[in-house]
């Protein structure tokens, strides 16, 4: 199943002759009487990258859950890589890669372990592994349980994690969050825009993250306030989002 | 919002169910004390049976009932289904108590005990019973109404078909084999007595029915009302739901 | 077939580097073994009664695991990352029940021996044969039961008792049947083979609950 290309996409000024990655329509999740997404549409090409902006509790990691297949939609459509959610999630799992807040690893395993398990469950290699552990820099303290590890340590390993088996999407929730700067920089190749693949990202730093994005989504109370390209986001949007 | 969407009146028929519950509970009582012949063993305490067996049976098939609804909301994801189950399961552990409470009555007239472990039907029932007590604490203590529908139609589904399950293992454990005297089918019951139980039983049912029914109208009134008044008012008009093992 | 050999070599890796419960089950049966000891007063014991104490210390060990069983995957983000693998989800019920009938199957090398020596009059080993086929439909029973429950119990609040509160009258009949099928075996002169009355029980309760589980436990895991 190819990915459709939209008729008229909402809000892509930029690169609307490539595919959509992600498509949302009408989007919609609540939780219990709570509404933590209404009616959020939005197209991302492939190859692009979103950047999705909002203060805490504005719907971003329930964006980027929905997307990982975590989370159902209660409406609206929402459509990754070409295929319909929550309906055919099990042919998007496995083509995309979540870092979160949680690094999703074992805390009494090493990182090692922690990455063999999740390239066994991915059916990747173990060669994969070494060669992971090897760009961020953890040969050293790859045999050392999780939790002796400091948390920009724990962070390097979940890059690793969410990169195991190449992911045609990255969904990052504040990617560089625990990284240092040279931890950053040996990220980059895998999780930066020089990964060569889409990505959804947010960010504690909104400038940053506009500097990264081909598209920016932004969140007030769960409602999209803004979507367009990074160009037509300036100071006035980005004080309304979080003044 | 899900439950505005629901046009389903739970209130419709429910007069003419009450009145043939009435009507038929009234004749079965009738029956009960002025037709059904007196016990020749158990004299007048006998009568309780009338009472007991179908308060039991019911419960037991309301258990069924709820797991079977379950099944429906597991497979939809609509809330209503939820809701049927929960009433469904909540209307039977009432009767479920009654059952118990007259069982153990009717032990103590007739064996001297208020509780007898030889008599496999009064233990399975015991067993059912604490296994369907633990419904609503389970409800409680998970928040988010969405997994607690989810995680208590699993429940609701494996513990239905724990019911008669647990009657064999029970049945069979049982040693001794008591004289029984009356059995559920009522295959050794004088004719007398066995119409006086089955117009008991189908009083008992109808009881249940109606009680169903009219739960689920005032819970669908009442979750109607807060759709509308959100609706109309806004979300400040409403006052933040509590933490219920209830369907909301 | 292989995602279940994964997790399960997971589990126990985790618990080699943990020793969280698999030595806490065999240390609470072999304590439980000591009070029933000063309870009764008596030296030893045999017959239903000493069927019904093996089948209790291991029931209420067995419920230490079942507490645990799903603790890392929910404190350490364990679901998130086997839901996001291409594998299918009815795996992860299987390589738990097989994780914990390992944990129990441990927990019994360490308990029966011990209750031999402390409790049992008369001595296992004409009987061995068929206590151990009686415990394996046990753990059977204990494992599927107990995987659901604690999947359940895990994403509530107050976890540790909703665990217990719905896993004991659940796995009754399957206790019944343990403690009846047992009986014999540990007589002084009792028979060498368990009745198969109470064998057939506890497999077709295996049966049963193994398929519904399997069918409903994908409910679980859902967001």
């Amino acid at each position: 199943m190819r990915p459709r290309i939209l008729d008229d996409p909402p809000s892509t000024s930029s690169a609307d002759t490539a595919p959509a990655a992600i498509e949302l329509r009408g989007l919609t999740r609540h939780f219990g009487e709570r509404t933590a997404l209404q009616d959020v549409t939005i197209a991302v090409p492939t190859g692009a990258t979103l950047a999705v902006l909002g203060r805490n509790g504005a719907g971003k990691s329930t964006l980027l859950r929905i997307l990982a297949t975590l989370l159902r939609p209660h409406a609206g459509e929402v459509t990754v890589l070409g295929e319909p959610l929550p309906r055919r999630g099990f042919a998007v799992r496995g083509r995309l890669g979540l870092l979160g807040h949680d690094p999703l690893l074992y805390r009494d395993l090493s990182g090692r372990e922690n990455l063999r398990y999740h390239a066994r469950l991915h059916g990747v290699s173990p060669d994969r592994v070494e060669e992971l552990i090897v760009a961020v820099g953890m040969e050293r303290r790859a045999d050392e349980a999780v939790r002796l590890l400091s948390r920009g340590m724990t962070q390097r390993l979940a890059v690793c994690r969410a990169v195991l088996h190449q992911p045609e999407l990255l969904l990052l929730d504040e990617p560089r969050a625990h990284l240092d700067p040279a931890a950053a920089v040996l990220a980059e190749p895998l999780i930066g825009a020089g990964a060569g693949v889409t990505r959804v990202l947010t960010s504690h730093d909104p400038r940053s993250a506009l500097a990264e994005a081909d598209l920016v989504l932004g969140l007030i109370d769960g409602r999209v306030a803004f979507a367009g390209s990074p160009q037509g986001f300036g100071d006035a949007e980005l004080r309304e989002l979080y003044g | 919002m899900a439950s505005s969407k629901q046009s389903t009146t739970y209130g419709r028929g429910l007069r003419g169910l009450a009145t043939a519950t009435v009507a038929s509970i009234g004749l079965a009582l009738a029956l009960v004390f002025f037709y059904a012949p007196l016990d020749a063993d158990q004299g007048f305490v006998q009568k309780i049976f009338y009472i007991h067996v179908p308060l039991a049976t019911v419960s037991l098939c309301g258990f069924v009932f709820g797991g079977v609804l379950a099944i429906g909301y597991l497979r939809t994801g609509e809330k209503r289904w939820d809701l049927r189950s929960y009433v469904a399961i909540h209307m039977a552990l009432i009767f479920g108590v009654g059952g118990l409470i007259t069982g153990s009555i009717w032990a103590k007239a007739s064996w001297g005990h208020w509780w007898v472990w030889n008599e496999p039907t009064l233990v399975s029932f015991l067993i059912v019973l604490l296994l369907f007590a633990t419904y609503q604490p389970l409800r409680f203590a998970i928040e988010d109404p969405e997994r607690q529908a989810r995680y208590a139609s699993v429940f609701a589904v494996v513990a239905g078909a724990f019911v008669p399950l647990n009657f064999i293992a029970v049945r069979l454990a049982q040693q001794y084999v008591h004289p029984r005297v009356l059995t559920l089918g009522g295959g050794n019951l004088p004719g007398s007595m066995r119409l006086t139980f089955s117009i008991a039983l189908v009083g008992i049912a109808l009881l249940y029915v109606t009680l169903w029914k009219y739960e689920m109208a005032a819970k669908n009134a009442r979750m109607q009302i807060r759709a509308l008044r959100r609706a109309l008012l806004g979300d400040d008009a409403v006052s933040p739901l509590r933490r219920s093992a209830a369907p909301s | 077939m292989r995602t279940v050999a994964t997790i399960v070599r997971k589990d126990l890796l985790l618990e080699l580097r943990t020793l969280e419960t698999v030595p806490t089950m065999g240390l609470f049966a072999i304590a439980t073994f000591v009070i029933f000891h000063f309870g009764f007063n008596r030296p030893s014991i045999q017959g239903q009664l000493a069927a019904g104490v093996l089948t209790v210390t291991l029931l209420f060990a067995g419920m230490l695991g079942v507490n645990r069983l799903f603790v890392a995957e929910r404190e350490q983000g364990g679901f998130d990352g086997f839901l996001l693998a291409p594998v299918d989800r009815t795996a992860m019920f299987v390589a738990k029940a097989a994780s914990l009938l390992v944990f129990l199957i441990v927990l019994e090398v360490i308990a029966v021996p011990a209750f031999a020596l402390l409790l049992l009059q008369p001595s296992v080993g004409r009987s061995l044969p068929g206590l151990v086929a009686v415990l394996a439909l046990a753990d059977v029973a204990l494992a599927v039961i107990g995987t659901l429950v604690s999947a359940i119990a895990v994403q509530t609040r107050a976890r540790d008792l909703i665990g217990p509160l719905l896993g004991l009258p659940l796995l009754i009949p399957a206790l019944l049947a343990t403690a009846r099928a047992a009986g014999p075996l540990l007589a002084v002169h009792g028979s060498s083979a368990p009745p198969g009355k109470w064998m057939a029980i506890l497999a077709l309760y295996d049966l049963v609950f193994a398929l519904l589980a399997y069918a409903l436990f994908d409910y679980l895991l859902e967001d």
